[in-house]
């Protein structure tokens, strides 16, 4: 009797979870926002549907801070798959008054969850799925795969369904919703193996490539147009990739060598720091920055 | 040995849950099992370091990587169950991290009920504990197939011999009657890592294996033998392949395996079929084992809708509307016979009535105490339940996904209690 390889098994568990949520909910839509995580969640959503259309639409929050790459690679993806993408964006928030920046130039990852939870009302959307995945972050450790949100969006880790077995409860009250996570359960290294097995795109950024950045507290912050070189640092140009993909003005490129997907399975096997300790500068900023944020809408 | 090695996952997947009462260590020693396979990354143990250091501590407080939660790190408890993943050159693992605290008994459930191996643990120092006893209860009820006694903090007792042999002793007696397929007593100390992944010196007596060494050689739970079980997720009435018209039934094996030309029965209706195609995107299968999302293809027109049941012929369920069942309570609001619940079985989901209480599991002596009448957060027992229609139930002995289900509140749609059915009158 065959067994399940580890990734075959972690795939049609995503798909299990993906079919149980649009069968119990009305109107669900996915996350794509040309990043890694979500394009295997597209891969898992054509692995569940075809050959029918999915039965949701995409969704992209758009900080409009994004590599102008990832945004070509995301409108081409969708276009490919031939499947509805919807693209709402801070910066409108932003224009009507619904986000209020405290600097023009502060981070607007944070603001997603304004204008996310605009698009759930605006759209009538009782479900989300998203690429979030638990080895990333501690607070992420502690979520379930059908994390259920009040009216306002926000999370409660003292009052979230206990999953047991393979029962998933995705019923939801009107004007609540739930995020659904699919792929909770893989890893970093279990991402791009999978993106290898099934020989699936990803933007440039996520191969090595010469960028010019700076060192600023232990990460190399890329050099671009919204995020200058501040006074007294010196740009220089390296040999670097993504690990990850969001906000321009907070995800930082590592160091690497990496140019093919080999390589990348290789490094992250080997890599002795975490994804977002690698990457992210906005969880540096207290031991609770994703617990905060997760408990006001985000993902 | 490499990082790369060490980190690069192996073919299969165990799934281990821990639990444990508030002091024993519980957090120390995931931290430990973390750190000594290697799966704590720099930039974790300097966050670690820096969270020790902020408060008042020395060095490294392994139990700080796994409490995640504000309200936990205030505290010093776990509240909920975290996730850790984390690999050997022989295995890839999921280690459910599940709170000891007696009043998220619930979330203890939850993380042992996808596991293969339960880790108890207890203070060489106090003993079997209430909270020990009613985890070993749980862990039972659930079947978890193996358990592995953590006898922890030796390093308090002297590392001595005579401690473990007598807690040893208690616990097996106490796990015989719950009917675990292995039972492994192991002594320890998670502050130091003796015994967990490494030997260490000070336990020389104790002949059998690591904590590590158990956890890459227990047997997984996902096996395909046994009865075919296909809940009918979604049907998609696209033509597939060369078969016009065809109706894809969308689902996953949740047990056994299924072959082209088997002849299958839908439940609850009965009607008989033969298995004609079993489609994925990446071309169809000859058969499909546990585990597996696909789509199957039936070589006749038959009525079926999601919540509907595929087996074999030969294995059929046991088609009911009334039955007992053991309820492991997880709201905070005890049953009310009188509110109207949905059980979620497979993907069907059923109005349900309690009609009555039959028993409460005392947690001491895990004797059932006949003639409770209710039942409160943190409490197992039996009841009867009756359901508005037919359900294809199988025992939760012989088949998890169809022997267990989930009861959810009507009116605020939470999960109130995870069932169990232990017997069932007749076949047919």
């Amino acid at each position: 009797m065959t067994i399940l390889s580890h990734l075959d098994e972690l795939e049609s568990e995503a798909i299990h979870i993906l079919r149980e949520v649009v069968a119990e909910t009305r109107n669900p839509a996915l996350l794509f926002s040309g990043g890694k995580d979500s394009i295997v969640m597209l891969r898992v959503a054509e692995k569940a549907f075809r050959p029918d259309r999915f039965p949701f639409p995409l969704l992209h929050i758009d900080t409009e801070h994004n590599f102008d790459e990832v945004i070509a690679f995301r409108d081409a993806r969708a276009k490919a798959l031939g499947e509805r993408l919807l693209v709402r964006s801070v910066g409108d928030s932003i224009r009507t008054g619904r986000v209020v920046l405290r600097r023009p130039d502060e981070s607007r990852n944070v603001h997603q969850s304004v204008t996310l939870l605009d698009a759930i009302q605006e759209h009538g959307f009782d479900a989300l799925f998203g690429g979030a995945r638990r080895d990333e972050e501690k607070a992420r450790a502690k979520e379930r795969v059908i994390s259920h949100r009040n009216e306002f969006g926000q999370w409660d880790p003292r009052n979230q369904r206990p999953e047991l077995w393979n029962l998933y409860n995705a019923r939801v009250a009107p004007g609540e919703h739930l995020r659904v996570f699919p792929i909770s359960n893989w890893t970093e290294l279990d991402v791009w193996q999978y993106i290898r097995r099934e020989a699936l795109e990803v933007p440039s950024i996520y191969f090595a490539h010469a960028r010019e950045v700076v060192e600023r507290r232990g990460l190399l912050a890329p050099v671009t147009e919204l995020t200058p070189a501040r006074a007294g640092e010196k740009g220089v140009r390296r040999t670097v990739r993504f690990r990850t993909v969001g906000d321009i003005t907070c995800t930082c490129p590592v160091a690497s060598e990496a140019s093919t997907l080999d390589q990348i399975i290789a490094e992250t096997a080997a890599t002795t720091v975490t994804e977002r300790g690698a990457t992210r500068m906005d969880d540096q900023t207290s031991e609770a920055s994703m617990e905060l944020r997760k408990k006001e809408g985000y993902f | 040995m490499t990082a790369t090695l060490t980190r690069l996952p192996a073919a299969d997947t165990l799934r281990v849950a821990t639990s444990g009462s508030v002091d024993d260590g519980k957090s120390t020693l995931i931290g430990r099992l973390l750190y000594d396979t290697k799966a704590i990354l720099a930039d974790q143990l300097a966050t670690v370091e820096r969270d020790t250091a902020r408060r008042g501590g020395a060095g490294m407080d392994l139990a700080l990587l796994t409490d995640g939660l504000t309200a936990e790190r205030e505290q010093g408890i776990t509240i909920d169950v975290a996730y850790r993943y984390f690999a050997t050159p022989r295995r890839r693992f999921i280690l459910a991290d599940t709170p000891g605290h007696e009043q998220y008994t619930r979330n203890m459930v939850t993380g042992t009920s996808h596991a293969d191996l339960a880790i108890l643990l207890v203070d060489a120092r106090q003993g079997i504990s209430p909270q020990t006893k009613r985890h070993a209860a749980l862990v039972g009820l659930l079947r978890t197939p193996h358990v592995a006694l953590a006898v922890n903090k030796m390093d308090l007792v002297g590392f001595d011999r005579a401690v473990y042999e007598r807690l040893r002793a208690e616990f097996l007696a106490l796990a015989a009657p719950l009917g675990f397929e292995s039972v492994t007593p192991i002594p320890m100390s998670a502050l130091d890592g003796d015994m967990v992944v490494e030997r260490g010196e000070r336990l020389g007596w104790y002949e059998g294996p690591t904590l590590l060494q158990l956890l890459e050689t227990a047997a997984t739970t996902r096996r395909s033998e046994g009865r075919w079980r296909y809940p009918v997720q979604l049907v998609s009435r696209s033509r597939y392949g060369e078969r016009a018209d065809s109706r894809g039934y969308l689902g996953r094996v949740e047990s056994g395996s299924v072959s082209v030309n088997d002849e299958v029965r839908v439940w609850p209706s009965g009607v008989a079929a033969r298995v004609a195609q079993i489609v994925t995107l990446d071309g169809t299968l000859e058969t499909a084992g546990a585990g597996r999302s696909v789509s199957i293809i039936l070589d006749r027109q038959v009525d079926i809708a999601r919540g509907d049941l595929l087996t074999h012929v030969a294995d059929a369920p046991v088609v009911t509307d009334a039955f007992e069942a053991r309820l492991a309570w997880l709201a905070s609001s005890p049953l009310d016979a009188r509110r109207a619940y949905l059980i979620k079985h497979g993907t069907a989901v059923v109005k349900a009535k309690v009609l009555s209480v039959e028993d409460r599991l005392d947690i001491h002596t895990l004797q059932p105490i006949p003639g409770s009448a209710e039942l409160a957060a943190n409490d197992i027992g039996r009841v009867r339940i009756r359901t508005a229609r037919v359900l294809p139930l199988d025992r939760y002995a012989d088949v998890r996904a169809t022997g267990s289900f989930l009861l959810i509140d009507e009116a605020t749609n939470a999960t109130v209690a995870a069932g169990l059915i232990e017997e069932l009158a007749s076949h047919g």
